[in-house]
């Protein structure tokens, strides 16, 4: 459990104002946020978001258009050897050369990363049942899936970034590779960055949440605090915004009574008393899609009080 | 060894499942005094999830005085959970269903109740906490 001991204090994941254009359009803007070490921070957000280009610029494939992002305090600049080997990178459709065999892929691992763990890659092997001989193309997609989290971890990188790890996975292979994350993050201090469509699969994974739409973060922060911090109002459809406690993330309205996604501190006193109205904790998935959806129809008005720096409305 | 389960549509947070798992266990005397809890590790693994969140569970428990960590050899209940006694119990249900009388004679359905009940256990966890 020793390993990043010394990264204790530093985040293991740092942005400011980090940003990138391609061409006219932003991917992403002012992009900050801050993940502390020893985390399982998931990565959430529709399509076109701005996931691939946070993450391409984390792992050192994409250089910022402004700001910067850093990893265990160090800088990310791309197409550097230093960059390269700080992050373990898990891609999406798990890129492997598929005429090689397992011992040519590790054998390419260790030419291309200094610190490269032969022991654990090929003890992992040795523990899923997977011969190094087999070449790639024979191995089931599970299979493959486990080879490339082996040669993420193989570079003994503090930061871990999965892009969609399992979504070309069956239900089981998806389980057996998940058991395989968590039972990882047990033994080690490596922090991990998870992005993901399927939501409703996150909230046993990670206790970080990033949400990023339209090219900003919506919110980041520990799960279990930005649980709390939330609140579900159910109140008379007539009445405003400006009413409400706290601040107005997503609002459905009814016939008679809207339904309200708020994050306050003081909701529970807000409501007491008041004939119609309730205040109900909010979980995991309903959390994530208001502030998805928050951002989807414009006809929202942008709340005058943000939450924190790390919110910032949608200004593109 | 004692095993968790998770119930992934429950909209309990994983960590809280945990605790109230222990807490139940303890009272329906499943676990006692002295057992060992699986490693952080086992059940991360078991029920694939993240294991900051059995750490979470067990240090509440540790805060409830329920578990302790032993240096090396893991957590254990230190509690036993005293079960409620039969004539509290039935003091209790009397007391229950006089309110639960005057409950239906305001007017009151089952559904507003149970809401009801479920506030006011939110807010005394809340205070708790």
């Amino acid at each position: 459990m020793s390993e990043h001991d010394a990264g204790r204090g530093v985040p293991a994941l740092r942005a400011e104002h980090l940003g990138r254009r391609y061409g006219k359009v932003w991917g992403l803007r002012d992009c900050t946020l801050e993940v502390p070490a020893g985390t399982v921070a998931a990565l959430v957000g529709p399509n076109g978001a701005g996931k691939t280009t946070l993450l391409e610029m984390i792992i050192g494939l994409l250089e910022p258009t402004e700001g910067q992002v850093s990893v265990f305090g160090e800088t990310s600049h791309a197409d550097t050897a230093e960059t390269l080997a700080r992050v373990g990178y898990v891609a999406q459709d798990h890129p492997l050369y598929r005429d090689f065999t397992i011992a040519d892929t590790f054998h390419l691992g260790r030419s291309m990363n200094p610190r490269w763990d032969q022991g654990l890659a090929e003890a992992r092997m040795d523990t899923l049942g997977i011969p190094l001989k087999k070449k790639v193309k024979s191995l089931s997609g599970g299979q493959q899936a486990q080879v490339s989290l082996t040669m993420a971890l193989a570079k003994r990188a503090p930061l871990l970034v999965l892009d969609e790890p399992v979504s070309s996975l069956d239900p089981i292979a998806r389980l057996e590779f998940m058991r395989d994350v968590m039972a990882t993050a047990a033994d080690s201090t490596l922090s991990f960055l998870i992005s993901s469509h399927v939501v409703s699969e996150l909230e046993r994974f990670c206790d970080w949440l990033i949400v990023l739409a339209h090219g900003h973060v919506q919110l980041s922060g520990p799960v279990d605090d930005l649980l709390g911090a939330h609140r579900l109002l159910t109140v008379p459809r007539a009445t405003p915004d400006a009413e409400l406690p706290g601040t107005v993330i997503e609002r459905t309205d009814s016939d008679r009574h809207s339904s309200v996604l708020v994050r306050a501190d003081d909701a529970e006193a807000a409501v007491r008393g008041r004939a119609g109205w309730q205040a109900d904790t909010v979980s995991f998935e309903p959390l994530v899609m208001g502030y998805l959806q928050r951002g989807s129809h414009q006809s929202n008005p942008v709340p005058a009080e943000r939450p924190g720096p790390s919110t910032k409305a949608v200004t593109s | 060894m004692f095993r968790f389960l998770l119930d992934g549509s429950s909209g309990v947070p994983p960590y809280l499942q945990l605790v109230h798992q222990v807490r139940q266990a303890l009272l329906l005397g499943y676990l006692q005094e002295g057992d060992r809890l699986p490693t952080v590790k086992d059940v991360a693994a078991d029920l694939v999830i993240n294991p900051n969140t059995v750490v979470k569970a067990y240090r509440q428990l540790e805060h409830e005085g329920l578990a302790g960590g032993r240096p090396g050899q893991g957590t254990f209940i230190t509690a036993t959970a005293t079960p409620v006694a039969p004539e509290a119990q039935e003091s209790l249900r009397a007391s229950l269903e006089a309110w639960l009388r005057a409950a239906a004679e305001a007017g009151m359905s089952d559904d507003a109740v149970t809401a009801l009940i479920a506030a006011a256990r939110h807010d005394m966890r809340k205070e708790r906490v």
